[in-house]
């Protein structure tokens, strides 16, 4: 029989409290006005410079890659464009000594932590070179398997707390890598050790085709945090400065040992999802592309600095000639790295070989030799 | 020299290692306060520390990403997993990730990782505590795969796993914990990775072994003696990379050899090592090389353990059948 009795405990309510204290927090508006004064980032006016010159480098870098891709000069390649802000000014608030700890949409960040060009092309073809980053760049591949970046990300910065060094672990996954096990095992484990670890999910909106409202029932990704015990924060991922502060905000508690911060930023990718065959217009609507690239992080960025008079369209020419020069350049270098043998990935497997290895590598020396 | 079990002589190796190498870091389940569950850590977190010895959330796959990202940052981390049957929640970190992490770094990064776990039927254990999941290791490039029998390898074996840079898979059987004491070096020693044992020297019949089924292949290969059999006992120790040389040695000399394991006939790796016998010794066969395995089931409800696991009379029956073959 039905109780009549009104419960004393709403937890429907309790949800929506919980939910409440997740808004979205932007400094910059769509048209680049400071709607956000008190949280306005400490950043130098040259800063605020480099800033918008790697954002304006990383959108022609899509866009090269998408053609490049398009001429069989790149392999995998997962469309960057309309994530900048959370891409770049996310790593832009990282010291040389961070981990970054990519996922396979996350090349950029790992450009900018220290991966040559070059390299990163090699990754795209499938070249084991590509993921050989130079000694002292802090950089992991980038991952496939989603949500694995999420666990090691929990080991590197437990890492980082007991050798004692001030440095914080970055990892980013996507809204879709929101629903693994990985996901909530690395933000929890990070949590119960309180270890210097930041989680990025860049909401882009859509994993391949399926909506972000098809992951979870949660009003919003970065309430997930709660489950971790830990902060979590929602940031307008088209807006550079609030990107940046939410990321150095999250830095700043991390080396001081208060532990793990989960971000969540708001954003869209413009492409596809990647350049193997997936095709947006079967998920997505003209309306909500055009509604999104009003939202475009460096239209904003780019009013803001043009109304302190620290970006014009010489400026932007330049970063754009920079990126595609180099881009020729990186490109050239991937062509003319050697091609890969067989007893190179052998070489690779272990510090020394096992004897099922070093038969095989005998018999493909000998076919390499021919 | 003392006398140990192999829990004893596990225990020695860990502290051996901690003592020697300060980026040792022992970690899983329940394996500091409370020493583990089988006490294979006791004593070590009083001893070292909880910056050394500590425990883990309740998280497969945490663990084998807690791994991987310490030894980025230069640790050496012997993670456990609780029982080997629940690797399939960490088979990403170990075979995804840890083993493929030296050659997807084009040698940048390692994981000189030794994960540690118990597995093995024959003690009445709840579900999935047992299973021999050994065969799934042994076919993913980059890892290794020890399995000892004795106190005295175990200890020598796992030190060597320690100090190997590459992931190291260390299992170990359950019933042989505590099932008899043998007389281990205190100092520290090692042996080397990929080195079978022979366990017992003969020359009518090889018997390729490890885990539990070396004692019941010893003991099958003794009965056999009374008929007249002199049979050899290879344990394998490592079963990935797997020592061809002794074991092709020993098949020349006898001519005739089966291949022991506890796991079911589809898995285990008893089908590899009969393939590498087939084609390196093919000429020195006197019969074919036969295998005894469990059945192809699920892993036995506990109280049909007896009549499921394979023991020396059915190594006897099998040995026969390639002795009069």
């Amino acid at each position: 029989m039905a109780s009549n009795k009104t419960a004393q405990f709403d937890a429907v309510k309790t949800l929506h409290k919980i939910e409440d204290h997740f808004e979205m927090f932007q400094i910059l508006d769509h048209e680049g006005n400071v709607v956000n004064e008190d949280a306005m980032p400490d950043i130098s006016d040259e800063d605020l410079q480099e800033l918008m010159h790697r954002m304006v480098y990383t959108r022609i870098l899509d866009q090269r890659s998408i053609s490049l891709n398009r001429q069989g000069r790149l392999g995998f390649y997962a469309p960057t464009a309309g994530q900048e802000a959370s891409q770049i000014a996310s790593h832009f608030a990282l010291e040389k000594e961070d981990w970054v700890v990519p996922g396979y949409r996350d090349v950029p960040q790992i450009i900018w932590h220290g991966l040559p060009l070059s390299q990163a092309f090699l990754f795209s073809r499938g070249h084991y070179l590509g993921n050989q980053s130079p000694e002292g760049v802090n950089v992991l591949p980038p991952q496939i398997i989603i949500g694995a970046q999420y666990v090691q990300t929990a080991g590197i910065a437990l890492g980082l707390k007991k050798r004692g060094k001030k440095a914080v672990a970055i990892t980013y996954t996507g809204d879709g890598g929101s629903s693994q096990g990985d996901f909530y095992e690395g933000i929890n484990f990070a949590g119960a050790y309180a270890a210097p670890a930041i989680f990025v999910v860049q909401n882009n909106q859509f994993a391949i085709s399926t909506p972000r409202d098809k992951q979870t029932a949660g009003k919003t990704i970065a309430q997930k945090a709660v489950s971790a015990g830990i902060p979590g924060i929602l940031v307008d991922g088209m807006d550079p400065l609030a990107v940046y502060a939410a990321t150095k905000d999250a830095r700043d508690r991390a080396v001081n040992g208060e532990g793990p911060t989960l971000i969540e930023t708001l954003c869209y990718r413009y492409g596809p999802h990647t350049m193997a065959g997936d095709d947006p217009t079967r998920y997505r609507t003209d309306e909500m592309d055009t509604e999104w690239e009003k939202k475009d992080p460096l239209v904003r960025f780019r009013k803001f600095l043009e109304d302190k008079n620290l970006w014009n369209e010489e400026r932007e020419n330049e970063s754009i000639e920079k990126a595609k020069e180099e881009i020729k350049e990186a490109i050239k270098v991937a062509d003319d790295t050697p091609k890969q043998k067989v007893t190179d990935l052998m070489e690779n497997m272990y510090e020394e070989m096992p004897n099922n290895l070093k038969e095989q590598y005998e018999i493909y020396k000998e076919k390499e030799s021919k | 020299m003392a006398q140990m079990t192999m829990i004893q002589a596990i225990t020695d190796a860990l502290r051996t290692e901690m003592k020697n190498d300060e980026n040792v870091l022992v970690f899983g389940e329940d394996v500091g306060l409370n020493g583990g569950v089988f006490r294979a850590t006791e004593g070590l977190q009083k001893e070292y520390g909880e910056d050394r010895v500590f425990d883990t959330p309740l998280a497969e796959s945490g663990i084998g990403g807690l791994a991987i990202g310490l030894a980025l940052e230069g640790y050496r981390p012997v993670p456990e997993i609780q029982f080997f049957g629940f690797v399939f929640e960490v088979m990403d970190s170990v075979s995804g990730q840890m083993a493929r992490m030296r050659y997807r770094s084009g040698g940048k990064y390692s994981s000189p990782i030794t994960i540690r776990s118990p597995f093995g039927g024959g003690v009445h254990t709840p579900e999935l505590h047992a299973d021999s999941l050994e065969g799934l290791m042994a076919q993913q490039p980059g890892l290794k795969v020890v399995i000892p029998s004795t106190p005295k390898d175990a200890k020598g074996l796992l030190i060597a796993s320690i100090r190997d840079n590459d992931p190291v898979i260390f299992l170990e059987h359950m019933k042989l914990y505590r099932s008899f004491r043998e007389e281990v070096p205190e100092e520290d020693y090692t042996i080397e990775l990929g080195k079978a044992d022979v366990k017992r020297e003969g020359t009518d019949l090889s018997i390729i072994t490890y885990g539990a089924m070396v004692h019941e292949s010893l003991k099958a290969a003794e009965a056999l003696e009374k008929d007249g059999y002199s049979v050899e006992v290879i344990d394998l120790r490592t079963i990935q990379p797997i020592d061809i040389e002794t074991i092709i040695a020993s098949v020349e000399k006898t001519n005739r050899a089966i291949v022991v394991q506890e796991a079911q006939k589809q898995a285990g790796i008893a089908a590899s090592v009969v393939a590498e016998i087939n084609d390196r010794a093919i000429l020195s066969l006197e019969a074919p090389v036969l295998r005894v395995t469990a059945a192809d089931t699920v892993f036995p409800f506990s109280q049909a353990e007896s009549v499921w696991l394979p023991n020396s009379k059915d190594v006897i029956a099998t040995a026969k059948k390639v002795l009069e073959f």
